[in-house]
């Protein structure tokens, strides 16, 4: 029998060199985006409710290693890292956090409702579970157009228990539709553990009683789950079979930056973040077997910390939305007896006590 | 021009859309061989097939949820509620998703598809199957929220709501479906979703109104008449986004207002034209504003007694006016 570490030199030997820097690079960006996004929240340049992929960066490259342009994908409101993932340049997410109107969204979104319709980034979406029916119709209208692609319903552990999922799952297969369903099992639901919260709490079998196929996949490991989205990926495409993927990562901080995790261990999370880094583990796995060495390692730390200072730098030279754009975009077409700029601007001067 | 019926007129409005753009699909509860509960889309599944008139499961939240999804994904989605009543379970997708993207998404994404559901009492269906929604849904913005009372209406309002790159909500008063009758051409026609319609010219008050009330409303001014009094009967047809001039300019003319619907008074949308009126026309005002609604009760009892004292009658909405008038 081979040595673990002799099949995984010769899996490793089966990989374009390159794909599997740019995945370290990519997963680095993210780890520092979210670093440096929960510092712009301690110095109040980001306000609200944050929440961070710290801990996921594998599972968010993973998965977009697998899908091409033509797929779309709906995420809850923990995607700042997806959205980058896919394509869109740091500096009008990062702008998105600050409330900029060069953010993705233009500033009415923030953390949580990130848009690109180019890369068909259909959204981040803050009420639990309501991307799901959403990412299930976009699925039929591939169908329905004979186009190419899948779509993805990413969603957090907590949402398996949410009614519209099982909506979903059911429409998904009773339509054989090409949907993969992503869920980002960290283990818990804000501050309620999947045991707690879930009476099956090994959420791949969440489709047993629709008929949809389920796995559980390393969400720590970059290359397993860019190798079960790309099978479950093609089947869907060509076979139009739904899937479950049970993406398992751990979870470095609180349900949000202003969440103080009272609930976890601290040495549970101590040792998880020890133990189950993808970023250091991957950039160990990459070292060990001679695909990069200390210098590549040194300059990528120093690109992306430049890329990101960049991000930052673009935010807070951004200008804030306008007053009186306050009425745009409520409606896609011109539409009567709604208010407009100068009502946007008076209320504001009322506000202020200048009227 | 031909005499049909409301819901007639509706299918026509489905039909002749389909079949000239090929976006479009209608996905509800047996709206397939069964043809829908009220038989709205009865044959459409002969001509279009099951990809285009879709039985869906009995899950109204992804009815609306798979509708929202793949109305931004290029299609042009007509959900059916099979009463307005069951749209509950669907608010999230409506209210939060629908209503919202094209905002939150600073105009990247679109939501370009219809919500039929059949409203109103008046036909024994008790508490489930009575409701009006028109109040709730009409506080969003974002939606559109259309009510048409006449066949004409119907047909070129479902129309117009089908082009529209938003979503909209599109209330169709299962009283009226087969009672209500009147000419509609054979040429293709909109009616514009947003003005409001004077369906009767008058001059010594103003009643606003919508749906089968609207009926009512024409019956009891046909009354008023009699006795010497000119009624002007406004069809607000469109709640969401509301014909304000239309009502301001009615009420600076005749100097009084009532408003009538079946949905109950509290909170209702009454309450929200006559607040208009006392900020625009509070000059001209020769009285009270006044409405007509059902009673604050939970919903519409079975019982025949208590549904037709629930549901407010051409007498009641003729004795306000002549309140109105005596004033």
């Amino acid at each position: 029998m081979a040595k673990v570490e002799d099949t995984q030199r010769s899996a490793l030997e089966r990989e374009n060199p390159d794909d599997l820097r740019h995945y370290y690079y990519q997963m680095l960006l993210l780890r520092r985006f979210e670093e440096r996004t929960s510092e712009m929240y301690v110095k109040a340049k980001i306000g609200g409710y944050c929440h961070l992929n710290l801990g996921e960066e594998a599972t968010i490259v993973g998965l977009m290693a697998a899908l091409t342009p033509d797929d779309y994908i709906f995420t809850n409101y923990r995607e700042h890292g997806y959205i980058i993932a896919r394509g869109v340049p740091p500096g009008p997410v990062m702008a998105e956090l600050f409330g900029k109107e060069t953010g993705v969204s233009g500033g009415r979104g923030g953390s949580m409702h990130l848009f690109d319709a180019k890369t068909h980034f259909m959204g981040g979406y803050a009420i639990v579970g309501g991307q799901v029916p959403l990412a299930v119709g976009a699925a039929y209208a591939l169908k329905y157009q004979g186009k190419p692609g899948v779509v993805v319903a990413q969603m957090g552990d907590g949402t398996t228990n949410i009614g519209a999922f099982y909506e979903s799952l059911n429409l998904a297969k009773l339509w054989n539709l090409p949907v993969l369903f992503f869920i980002v099992n960290n283990g818990y639901g804000m501050g309620t553990s999947v045991e707690m919260g879930s009476s099956e709490p090994d959420l791949w079998k969440k489709g047993a009683s629709f008929r949809i196929h389920g796995e559980r996949i390393d969400g720590t490991d970059v290359l397993a789950v860019r190798d079960a989205c790309r099978r479950l990926r093609a089947r869907a495409e060509q076979e139009g079979e739904p899937a479950i993927l049970d993406v398992v990562s751990f979870r470095f901080r609180g349900h949000s930056v202003i969440d103080a995790d009272r609930y976890r261990d601290p040495e549970f999370v101590r040792s998880g973040r020890e133990k189950h880094d993808p970023v250091r583990n991957f950039a160990a796995l990459l070292h060990d077997h001679d695909i990069v060495d200390d210098d590549w390692l040194k300059a990528m730390t120093d690109r992306v910390e430049k890329e990101v200072q960049e991000a930052i730098d673009f935010a807070n030279a951004s200008p804030d939305p306008r007053f009186e754009d306050m009425y745009v975009n409520m409606y896609a077409t011109p539409v009567p007896n709604i208010p407009g700029p100068e009502d946007a601007i008076r209320e504001v001067k009322i506000n202020r006590g200048e009227l | 021009m031909p005499e049909i019926n409301l819901l007639e007129a509706i299918r026509q409005a489905i039909d002749e859309m389909m079949a000239q753009d090929e976006r479009i699909f209608v996905f509800g509860e047996d709206v397939g061989r069964r043809g829908g509960v009220f038989r709205v889309t009865e044959g459409l599944i002969d001509k279009y097939g099951p990809m285009r008139i879709i039985d869906s499961p009995l899950a109204e939240s992804v009815i609306v949820g798979a509708c929202v999804g793949a109305a931004m994904n290029d299609t042009r989605p007509i959900a059916e509620i099979q009463f307005a009543d069951f749209i509950a379970p669907a608010f999230n997708q409506i209210v939060q998703e629908a209503a919202r993207i094209h905002y939150r998404s600073n105009g990247d994404w679109t939501v370009p598809m219809v919500i039929r559901a059949p409203w109103g009492g008046g036909i024994h269906g008790a508490l489930y199957h009575s409701q009006s929604i028109e109040a709730t849904f009409a506080h969003v913005p974002g939606l559109k929220v259309v009510a048409p009372a006449t066949p004409y209406d119907a047909k070129g309002l479902l129309k117009s709501a089908i082009e529209d790159p938003n979503p909209v909500l599109f209330l169709e008063h299962k009283k009226t479906y087969r009672l209500i009758k009147g000419q509609v051409p054979e040429h293709d026609y909109r009616v514009p979703i947003g003005p409001a319609d004077i369906k009767r010219p008058g001059e010594d008050l103003s009643v606003f109104a919508y749906g089968l009330m609207l009926h009512y409303c024409l019956e009891a001014a046909q009354a008023l008449a009699a006795e010497g009094v000119s009624v002007e009967v406004v069809d607000l047809r469109t709640l969401r986004p509301l014909d304000v001039a239309t009502i301001i300019g009615s009420v600076r003319r005749t100097s009084k207002a009532l408003i009538v619907h079946e949905d109950n008074l509290t909170g209702g949308f009454g309450g929200e034209v006559a607040a208009l009126i006392a900020e625009h026309a509070f000059e001209q005002l020769d009285a009270p504003v006044l409405r007509i609604g059902g009673p604050d009760v939970p919903a519409m009892p079975f019982a025949k007694p208590l549904e037709d004292a629930f549901m407010p009658s051409p007498q009641k909405i003729a004795a306000a006016m002549r309140r109105l008038a005596a004033y």
